[in-house]
């Protein structure tokens, strides 16, 4: 891509530090902005991590003393992307010795170095829900993290209005929570465990707010606080579900607790959306472009994406990382385009709708003034397959570019391309991950 | 054929794009003749014939399943008695050059997966025909996007996993389908024929000299039989007839490899018994290809969108991979290979549009997976492009092959309409 540094740089501008204005206009490119229409040879101006200016080229005046960034034309420039559901990071949650461990935090072990976080952003993903596995009814607290620089998970999460990290609730029915004792053998089963929690939970919040005093209240237990937070609506429920059937048990224990859900993958979407779109249930979709390897995924289809559309529930898309790499979440999108899905509806399942999936929809999604300055440089058309990923940016940082080695390195791969910094765990083959041996954490 | 019948199973999305396409392309029309089932001509607004060609509003006449005239139009006497098909685009049918399709099914269940034996380490006798569904949904699958012709068989994950088979991804019983009964015999190097946690082999040098001991009880195998007096004919062992094909060069030896130093072994054990290798996987490719192209060893590579990730013996994984080999010489075609998850089959034609965006250009991504594969698996004397005499193989499209949002509108094999799904 050909840049031209067009003028403007105030001697100030080039001292680094977020005391000093940052302000920068990209111009030349189509800029899609979620929140209207497509702008062709637009400028996009962002000042001190933040979206200042969204408009076409002969509409906006570009303040003195911005750098200017004249992108090609036939350039593309989208929000950040928001994946919904992805496992980078060697994230982990509940363990095998038992079905319900909502005490378990994905936060206590993703690893910010991982090279699993630059591929997410080498694939135009700014913001992302890193989830547990799906092998526990309830495995843990999920961690929702902006993919800015850190040298620390709590560099990058994002945090709730008390301060505290953000994220959701993991839950999961079907066959992968299924197991041995102390597992549900059956699909009764998996709910009845799933509503005895839930009830407990219910009278230990009760118990928490009828304590008149601090030696009346109940001895603090993690896994009631958490499922406290759910039953508050502070915290969103992501729910792993393939089958029709077991679809509409996650909306019918939804309904029982009145917590608030968003479901995950649904391979059969396409055979009950009606009644998903009739109970306003987001869908975060997995887009795969073959069938089999699982059976109650076997019916999985392209077309659930034009059919929850058609229906009206909301669609987000989400990589599921490793099952699809982070590296193809255009791709993905573009496949839900193939099957008949509308290019608007696409573009927003990617963005403003996984935002909102995540409670975040206020601070991104779409380029308006106001929202963080996450956004994605493309080649081209988001949906074509010769369009590349430019570069990403994180509240006004730049923090993919393909031009820079590096990150060429692990947007394409070669020498050691996906060797951690650590250097430990999965890439000596003795991790969890191992692909070839069928199983894995995600779906 | 009605343009009912042809969109009869699509979706309503797909129904409805299929009307404003006919308007636009008036795709079939139908004549009345005498037509018989394999004569068909097929006419695309952009034909890439494979061939090097690519000819605006091109003609393919196919003839009781043979091509027998490919040109524009203006040029080609269209038969008035065939039926004939309009496109945006056609190519010639696409051929994977590697799979476990037929042998590995979608349910992923025990009694649908027999692309790998692992009662023992080299079981070079088991041929694949024994074990090839026709009928298996990813066979379907295949079939549905394009790909004609696919050589599939007993895959990666033990040092000689068994035998391999070439099919026209048609037919009801594996007779009718296939047309390379035994193609070549499957091995492993490095660690995916390591990983199974059993006592032996459990590392590389291990592995590689169980591989050459039985090398060398095939060669002794046939010596013995050749210098035997009447009467003392050793008895016959299918391990070592299988074996000693590959020693006479019959039938290639096709290792599944990835780091360098293994591709280097496998190199090395050509040039000692001296027979016909292709490499599959071959991650680390970019990384010894002066020795792969001094060898003239073919390369069936990984799916552009194989997960690297997890595997050591993949840390060099590359989408560039393709497009340096392709430069260098080295003849290459791409794979659907195996998975082992979701989902457990992946589709050539998106293995190959994938590399549009890393260094291969769009004749190249074609050939991929068309005379390349051909060319490596001995078939491109009947299949890999469109020309005269050679199979009336072709995959419709309704734009781009490879554009993501594209549609494959069709199958053809040997003048016969073989799918009609809209993918």
């Amino acid at each position: 891509m050909h840049k031209l540094l067009i003028a403007a740089l105030a001697a100030g501008l080039l001292l680094p530090g977020p005391a000093v204005a940052d302000l920068r206009a990209f111009a030349g490119a189509t800029l899609i902005t979620i929140a209207g229409p497509e702008i062709a040879d637009g400028v996009l101006i962002i000042e001190d991590g933040k979206i200042r200016t969204v408009g076409a080229r002969d509409g906006v005046r570009i303040p003195e003393g911005a750098e200017v960034v004249e992108l090609d034309p036939g350039s593309f420039i989208m929000p950040g992307i928001v994946d919904t559901h992805s496992h980078v990071g060697e994230v982990s949650g509940g363990d095998r010795s038992g079905p319900i461990q909502p005490e378990a935090r994905a936060l206590d072990s993703v690893n910010v170095r991982s090279s699993g976080i630059t591929r997410a952003l080498a694939g135009g993903i700014t913001s992302v829900n890193v989830m547990p596995g799906s092998g526990n009814l309830i495995s843990g607290q999920t961690i929702y993290l902006k993919l800015r620089d850190g040298d620390q998970i709590m560099d990058l999460v994002y945090r709730f209005d008390d301060g505290s990290p953000a994220g959701g609730l993991k839950m999961a029915n079907g066959t992968n929570s299924i197991g041995e004792p102390p597992f549900p053998g059956t699909r009764a089963k998996s709910a009845a465990l799933v509503r005895s929690a839930y009830i407990k939970a219910m009278e230990y919040a009760e118990k928490v707010a009828d304590a008149e005093s601090e030696a009346d209240r109940p001895a603090r237990d993690l896994a009631m606080e958490a499922l406290g937070e759910v039953l508050s609506g502070k915290r969103m429920v992501h729910f792993h579900s393939h089958r029709h059937d077991d679809l509409l048990t996650a909306i019918r224990l939804r309904d029982e607790f009145g917590f608030r859900m968003v479901l995950h993958h649904t391979s059969e979407a396409w055979r009950v959306a009606d009644q998903i779109a009739a109970a306003g249930v987001p869908v975060s979709l997995i887009m795969i472009d073959s069938p089999g390897g699982k059976l109650e995924a076997l019916h999985l289809e392209a077309k659930s994406a034009p059919a929850l559309e058609q229906a009206g529930a909301k669609v987000a898309f989400h990589t599921d990382d490793w099952i699809t790499d982070s590296r193809y979440f255009l791709r993905m999108a573009a496949m839900g385009v193939r099957a008949g899905m509308s290019r608007d509806a696409a573009l927003v399942a990617m963005t403003q709708a996984g935002a909102d999936m995540l409670d975040l929809g206020d601070r991104v999604g779409s380029l308006i003034p106001g929202k963080d300055a996450d956004f994605v440089i493309l080649s081209g058309d988001p949906f074509s397959v010769y369009t590349r990923v430019q570069e990403t940016w994180v509240e006004g940082r730049k923090r993919f570019d393909l031009d820079d080695p590096e990150d060429r390195l692990v947007a394409e791969g070669g020498l050691n391309a996906l060797t951690d910094d650590d250097g430990a765990g999965h890439i000596h083959g003795q991790g969890p991950h191992r692909i070839h041996s069928g199983q894995g954490a995600g779906r | 054929m009605s343009i009912d019948r042809i969109f009869s199973a699509a979706s309503a999305p797909a129904i409805v794009f299929a009307i404003v396409f006919t308007m636009v392309f008036s795709i079939v029309l139908v004549v009345p003749g005498s037509a018989r089932a394999q004569d068909l001509v097929v006419r695309a607004g952009t034909l890439h014939t494979g061939a090097g060609e690519t000819i605006t509003d091109g003609v393919v006449v196919i003839e009781g399943g043979l091509v027998r005239e490919v040109g524009p139009a203006s040029r080609v006497d269209i038969p008035d008695d065939f039926e004939l098909i309009e496109v945006p685009v056609a190519t010639p049918g696409l051929i994977d050059a590697r799979s476990t399709v037929g042998l590995s099914g979608a349910m992923n269940q025990p009694h649908d997966q027999d692309q790998l034996e692992g009662s023992a380490a080299i079981q070079p006798e088991l041929r694949a025909i024994d074990a090839y569904n026709p009928r298996e949904l990813l066979v379907t699958w295949l079939r549905e996007h394009g790909v004609t012709t696919v050589h599939t068989g007993h895959g990666p994950g033990e040092i000689i996993s068994g035998q391999t088979l070439i099919a026209k991804t048609t037919g009801n019983i594996v007779d009718e389908a296939v047309f390379e009964p035994a193609f070549a015999i499957s091995a492993t190097l490095g660690e995916g024929a390591t990983e199974h946690g059993r006592k032996s082999p459990g590392n590389r040098s291990k592995s590689v000299a169980m591989l050459r001991e039985q090398l060398i009880k095939a060669r002794e195998y046939v010596e013995n039989k050749a210098s035997s007096e009447d009467g003392k004919v050793p008895s016959r062992d299918l391990a070592l007839e299988a074996l000693a094909s590959v020693l006479a060069r019959e039938m290639p030896l096709i290792v599944e490899v990835h780091r360098h130093n293994d591709i280097m072994t496998a190199l090395r054990l050509a040039e000692e018994f001296e027979f016909n290798l292709v490499l599959a996987g071959a991650s680390d490719a970019h990384l010894v290809m002066d020795e792969i192209k001094a060898a003239g060893v073919a390369v069936i590579l990984h799916p552009t969108m194989a997960r690297a990730w997890g595997s050591s013996d993949m840390a060099n994984f590359s989408f560039t991979t393709a497009g340096k080999l392709i430069e260098s010489g080295i003849p290459v075609a791409l794979q659907s290979g195996h998975e082992g998850y979701v989902p457990k089959t992946r589709v050539v034609l998106f293995e190959a549009g994938v590399l549009l965006g890393y260094g291969v250009d769009h004749r190249q991504a074609l050939e991929m997976i068309t005379l390349a594969p051909a060319r490596i698996l001995g078939i491109d004397d009947r299949v890999g492009s469109l020309e005269p005499g050679k199979h009336g193989d072709l995959a419709l499209f309704d734009g781009d092959p490879f554009e993501y949002t594209s549609h494959v509108l069709g199958t053809v094999i040997e003048g016969r309409r073989v799918s009609d799904k809209v993918r």
